[in-house]
C-alpha cells in the first residue's frame, strides 16, 4: 500500500482538478470569458507533456552512457505517453481555438510548433519500428530522440517568441501569470501539473508491467 | 608531478587536436576527390532541380506572387538536399566503414561529411536559384542578402541532414525513411529561412532581418555541435 501512495494522490489531485476547475471562481476577462477554465486542462496536458518529454530525453542520454535496455524502455513508453498528452492538449486546444479566435485551426506559430512536435515523436516510433535488433534499435533512436528535441526546444520555445502569436502569452498577449492576480488559478493549475504527470507515470507503469510480461511469455 | 601531469594531459589533447584536424582535411580533400572522379551525385542532382524548376516553369509559366514565389523557391531546395544527402552515408560500402571505424576520429568523418554536403548544397542552391529566375521571374531586390540566406540555408541544411542521414542509414537504409525523419525536424530550419529570404526579396533592412540571420548561425552551430556528439553512438554496427 505505501509504494502505491502517489496513484491516489493522482486520482485525488484530478478529481480536484476537474470539480474545482468547472465550478470554483475565475477572474472575469473580455473575450476569454468562461473559456479561461481551459487553462486547467489544456495548458496542464502540455505542461506534463513537456515533462515526460524531458523525461524521454534524460532516458536517452542515459542508456547512450550506460546501454542498458532498461533506460531505453522507460524513454519510449515516456515519449508514447508524451504523445499522448499531447494530441489532447491539441484536442483542448482545438475546442479553445474555436470558441475563441473562431476556428478549430489558424496559422500561428505556436500551434504549428505543436503539430511539428507531434510529427517528430510519430517519425520516433516509426524509426523504432524498422529495426528488430534490441541494442541497436535502442541507440540509434536515443540518438534521432536528442537530436529532435534539440531541434523541438527551437521550434516551441524560441521560434514563437520572434515573431507575432495570437496565442496567450506570446507576441504581446498576456499570459496566465498576468490573470492571476489573487491566485485563484494557481490553486487549481499547479496540482492539476503533478496530477496529470503522475497519471502518465502511473499508464507508462502499466505499460512497461505489460512489455516484461510479453517478454517473459515470449523467453518461455 | 601534478604540473607534469598537467602539460602531458594538454599536449596528448593538442596532439588529439592536430590529429582530429589533419583528418578532418584529408577526408574532405577525399570527398571532393570522390566527386570530381565519379561526377554522378552532382550531375543527377543538378538535372533533378533543372527539370524540377522547368516543371514548375511549364504549370505556373510565370510567379508574380512573392511568397510564392519564395515558397516554390525552399521547397524545391529542400527536396533536392534530401536526396542529395541522402546519399552521403549509403554509398559506402561496410567495408569501407569498417575501415574508417578502425582508422578515424568519429568527429573528423561527420564533420567532413557536413562541410562537403554545404560546399554540394551551396552548388545545388546556385543552380537552383540561375534556373529558377531564368524561367520563372526574379524579383530579389536585395541580392547580397539573398545569397547570404542561399548560404546559410545550404549550411542549414547540410548540416541537419548529414546527421539524419546517418541514422537513416544505419536503421535500413531505405530513402523514404530518410524523408520521414527529416521533415519534421527541417520544419524550424525553413520556417527562419524562408523568412529571412522573403525579407530579402522584399528588401527589408538587416536591423529586422539580422535576427534571423543570427538564429539561423545559431542553429547550424548547435546542430555540428550536437552532430559530432551524437555521431560516435551511431557508426559502430
Amino acid at each position: 500500500m505505501e509504494k502505491h501512495w502517489w496513484k491516489i494522490l493522482s486520482a485525488i489531485l484530478l478529481f480536484y482538478t476537474v470539480i474545482a476547475g468547472f465550478l470554483g471562481d475565475v477572474p472575469t476577462m473580455a473575450i476569454l470569458n468562461e473559456s479561461i477554465r481551459n487553462l486547467y486542462f489544456h495548458v496542464t496536458m502540455w505542461f506534463a507533456m513537456m515533462i515526460l518529454m524531458i523525461v524521454s530525453l534524460v532516458y536517452s542520454i542515459k542508456y547512450l552512457g550506460s546501454f542498458e535496455l532498461k533506460s531505453d524502455v522507460i524513454a519510449e513508453e515516456s515519449a508514447r505517453v508524451a504523445m499522448l498528452f499531447g494530441v489532447l492538449g491539441l484536442l483542448t486546444g482545438m475546442v479553445w481555438a474555436k470558441y475563441t479566435w473562431g476556428a478549430w485551426w489558424v496559422n500561428d506559430v505556436q500551434l504549428n510548433g505543436a503539430a511539428g512536435t507531434m510529427l517528430v515523436y510519430t517519425a520516433y516510433f516509426l524509426l523504432r519500428n524498422s529495426m528488430d535488433d534490441e541494442q541497436k534499435k535502442a541507440r540509434i533512436s536515443a540518438v534521432y530522440s536528442i537530436f529532435a528535441f534539440a531541434m523541438m526546444i527551437v521550434f516551441i520555445i524560441i521560434l514563437p517568441r520572434m515573431t507575432d502569436s495570437l496565442h496567450p502569452g506570446k507576441g504581446g498577449n498576456p499570459g496566465f501569470s498576468s490573470y492571476d492576480l489573487d491566485h485563484r488559478l494557481r490553486l487549481v493549475f499547479y496540482p492539476a501539473v503533478i496530477g496529470w504527470t503522475l497519471l502518465g507515470v502511473w499508464i507508462m507503469s502499466l505499460r512497461i508491467r505489460l512489455r516484461n510480461i510479453h517478454k517473459n511469455i515470449e523467453s518461455n | 608531478m601534478n604540473y607534469l601531469q598537467h602539460v602531458a594531459v594538454r599536449s596528448l589533447s593538442n596532439k588529439h587536436t592536430i590529429i582530429m584536424m589533419f583528418q578532418l582535411l584529408n577526408l574532405v580533400i577525399k570527398e571532393f576527390r570522390l566527386e570530381w572522379r565519379q561526377r554522378s551525385v552532382v550531375t543527377g542532382i543538378l538535372i533533378y532541380v533543372v527539370s524540377t524548376v522547368f516543371i514548375c516553369f511549364l504549370t505556373f509559366h510565370q510567379v508574380i506572387d512573392i511568397p510564392t514565389w519564395n515558397a516554390l523557391f525552399w521547397i524545391i531546395m529542400v527536396f533536392a538536399a534530401v536526396n542529395a544527402v541522402a546519399r552521403s552515408f549509403m554509398q559506402e560500402s561496410r567495408g569501407v566503414q569498417l575501415y574508417y571505424y578502425t582508422l578515424l576520429n568519429p568527429g573528423a568523418v561527420i564533420i567532413s561529411k557536413i562541410i562537403y554536403n554545404t560546399f554540394l548544397l551551396m552548388a545545388v542552391a546556385i543552380v537552383n536559384f540561375v534556373f529558377y529566375s531564368l524561367f520563372l521571374g526574379n524579383q530579389v531586390s536585395d541580392m547580397g542578402m539573398f545569397l547570404l540566406g542561399l548560404l546559410l540555408g545550404s549550411a542549414g541544411l547540410a548540416s541537419t541532414l548529414t546527421l539524419v542521414s546517418a541514422v537513416a542509414s544505419r536503421a535500413n537504409g531505405s530513402p523514404s525513411l530518410m524523408a520521414i525523419l527529416s521533415f519534421p525536424i527541417l520544419i524550424p530550419l525553413l520556417m527562419t529561412i524562408m523568412r529571412f529570404s522573403k525579407n530579402a526579396i522584399d528588401g527589408i533592412g538587416w536591423a529586422i532581418n539580422g535576427n534571423y540571420a543570427l538564429s539561423l548561425v545559431a542553429l547550424f552551430g548547435m546542430v555540428v555541435t550536437l552532430s559530432y556528439l551524437l555521431f560516435p553512438y551511431l557508426w559502430r554496427d
